[in-house]
């Protein structure tokens, strides 16, 4: 069963072309995410996927249902968390759940029952009858993820679901969204411009770059494209008479010298840091320095698209990506240098 | 997806209600305009002969109707106002997201509209008996509430369309002035329209106010330009074509 299936859908806005046919599918069941920067098309997909959009060409199901001509069945199976909040502030939790239950077409007794159950999983119970505007950051976030389910959606849509939250809260949510997915059995399908959020939660990514997929898997199966880690050996005068050796071991998958000493690219990476000090040994090379490099989401970005998300983020005009990503700029500074061989 | 669903009407409607009662600010915000110029204009032209007015009425009689109907204009326009705030605030996306139709969607906003603007009329309705207004019969009240809500599912629904061309509420706002102060002065609100030259008074005859505060008259005070049927006739219809308009006008708004 497919949750999600997506054919060569494409959106344009007069000459900017925001989504370029693109085509994945999404299981049943999956927690999917779409990483890339801001501006590179994610929003604009959900927006096409809930039926708030119309795509300029390709179609797409959800849960089975197409979005163009079957916008209501579409509707009747997805909830949504949008970027931006929207919850009524004047309302209270339970106004608000109430709210969206009678427009989901809920009766009394489900929606007084599901209400319940939808307080005590977002742990808000105590909160419920307190208007919205007195609620914190996350404590929205959390309503909004549970409004998202209140009416047993089959697709749950997260845009950018931690986007503006402190470092704490953002981990209490990615429990919530990751207990949503075992507990309610719902398939998610979230954009995010922080790689580890892709990293910890989504079972599948695609990385998303200017409107295009640029691959698609596992994030452990993308790290894996990349061919193992990278360890810097920084060397006390030539590194060539290592290279020699290095050439001798069945282990070492690639080596490339730098200004300092050499790189060194091997699966496992700190299983062979004593075999590497051995083989410097041997080749009477003193090692001043050792690093270990492991390949992230961010590296598999870089390679596939030439920059970093941050980077991407830096040269884009839109202002609002300006509100601050330590995580991914953490990320760059721990990035293997540039690698010679070419990746898929 | 059912054109119309009374449960998500019910929905939006009480939402309009329950945030119109919340907020006492915007209640007294509401008629403090209408009522300022009911209790100056009252006092200020008490003396003065207007021409025109029906024999035996004295001014404030004339007037409590006319502003009772300029009320409506401003209950209205909060209305168009908090569809675009929705837009502003994102909750507009939670609502165009829903399984409900469009048509569902203005029709809860209309009835919420109507409900405040209503609230509004009647609270200057009281507040202008202790100026000395007198209602000519109890029994009449009942048909002023039919007027009252007619003139109202109008007005929301032109402010609905109204607010639908715009994308923030700033705009909206600024333009919103320039369209309730025509509509008042042009309705035979304070003065009656006969003054007018007569190309003058043939807007004054496409403008819905204009049928609805004289009926209010008729029936509030018993003086009137029209025949009740007129009255009751053009606002029907002004209601129909408002709902309509405000519904094919909300269909083309994008959420995003």
């Amino acid at each position: 069963m497919v949750a999600i299936e997506v054919d060569s859908l494409t959106k344009t806005f007069e000459s900017v072309t925001a989504v370029d046919d693109l085509s994945f599918t999404v299981g049943d069941g999956e927690l999917f995410g779409l990483l890339g920067p801001n501006g590179a098309g994610k929003s604009t997909l959900i927006n096409m996927l809930v039926t708030l959009l119309a795509p300029s060409a390709g179609t797409a199901t959800v849960d089975g249902h197409d979005i163009t001509t079957e916008r209501a069945a579409v509707r009747n199976s997805i909830g949504v968390v949008f970027q931006e909040p929207a919850l009524d502030e004047d309302l209270t939790g339970e106004e608000n759940l109430a709210f969206h239950a009678r427009l989901y077409g809920m009766d009394k007794r489900e929606r007084e029952t599901n209400i319940d159950e939808i307080f005590e999983l977002i742990g808000l119970a105590d909160e419920r009858d307190d208007p919205v505007g007195t609620y914190s950051g996350g404590m929205k976030r959390r309503l909004e993820i549970g409004r998202g389910l209140l009416h047993e959606p089959a697709v749950l849509f997260l845009d950018e679901p931690t986007a503006g939250l402190d470092a704490r809260t953002r981990r209490d949510t990615w429990e919530y969204i990751q207990r949503m997915n075992e507990d309610a059995g719902v398939s998610i399908v979230l954009t995010t411009h922080y790689i580890e959020e892709a990293e910890q939660l989504c079972d599948r990514v695609a990385i998303v770059d200017d409107g295009e997929i640029a691959a698609i898997d596992s994030p452990a199966a993308l790290k894996d494209s990349l061919g193992g880690d990278v360890i810097s050996l920084a060397t006390d005068g030539s590194a060539s008479t290592l290279c020699n050796h290095l050439d001798t071991r069945p282990w070492v998958i690639e080596y490339e010298t730098t200004e300092v000493g050499v790189n060194v690219t091997v699966d496992r990476g700190e299983g062979r840091i004593a075999d590497l000090v051995h083989v410097a040994d041997e080749a009477d090379v003193t090692i001043t320095s050792v690093d270990i490099h492991r390949p992230n989401l961010e590296t598999v970005f870089l390679s596939l698209t030439g920059a970093t998300i941050a980077e991407h983020e830096a040269t884009d005009d839109d202002a609002t990506s300006a509100n601050g990503d330590s995580m991914s700029m953490a990320a760059t500074t721990r990035q293997p240098p540039a690698r010679s061989e070419g990746n898929e | 997806m059912k054109l119309i669903d009374p449960l998500s009407i019910y929905a939006l409607w009480l939402r309009d209600v329950k945030r119109f009662l919340r907020t006492p600010s915007r209640i007294i915000g509401s008629i403090a305009m209408p009522l300022l110029f009911l209790v100056f204009l009252a006092f200020g032209f008490s003396g003065a002969s207007i021409p025109g007015l029906p024999a035996g009425i004295d001014y404030l009689q004339y007037l409590v109707p006319g502003m009772v109907g300029f009320t409506m204009l401003f209950g209205a326009s909060f209305a168009g106002l908090s569809i675009l705030s929705d837009q502003d605030v994102g909750f507009l996306k939670e609502i165009l997201v829903a399984p409900v139709s469009r048509t569902s969607i203005v029709l809860g906003r209309i009835a919420g509209g109507s409900t405040t603007a209503l609230v509004q009329a009647i609270l200057i309705l009281l507040l202008s008996i202790p100026l000395g207004f007198r209602v000519t019969s109890l029994l009449s009240l009942p048909l002023a509430l039919v007027f009252l809500m007619l003139i109202a599912v109008t007005f929301v629904g032109f402010g609905v369309a109204l607010a639908s061309q715009f994308s923030d509420s700033e705009g909206f706002g600024l333009v919103v002035q320039f369209v309730i102060f025509p509509l008042f002065f042009l309705s035979g609100a304070i003065y009656p329209i006969s003054s007018f030259p007569t190309p003058v008074q043939a807007l004054a005859l496409i403008n819905p106010l204009t049928y609805g505060v004289d009926g209010l008259r008729a029936v509030l005070v018993g003086a009137s330009e029209y025949s009740l049927a007129l009255d009751l006739g053009a606002l029907l219809v002004s209601s129909v074509v408002m709902v309509g308009v405000g519904t094919y006008l909300f269909e083309r708004v994008e959420a995003v």
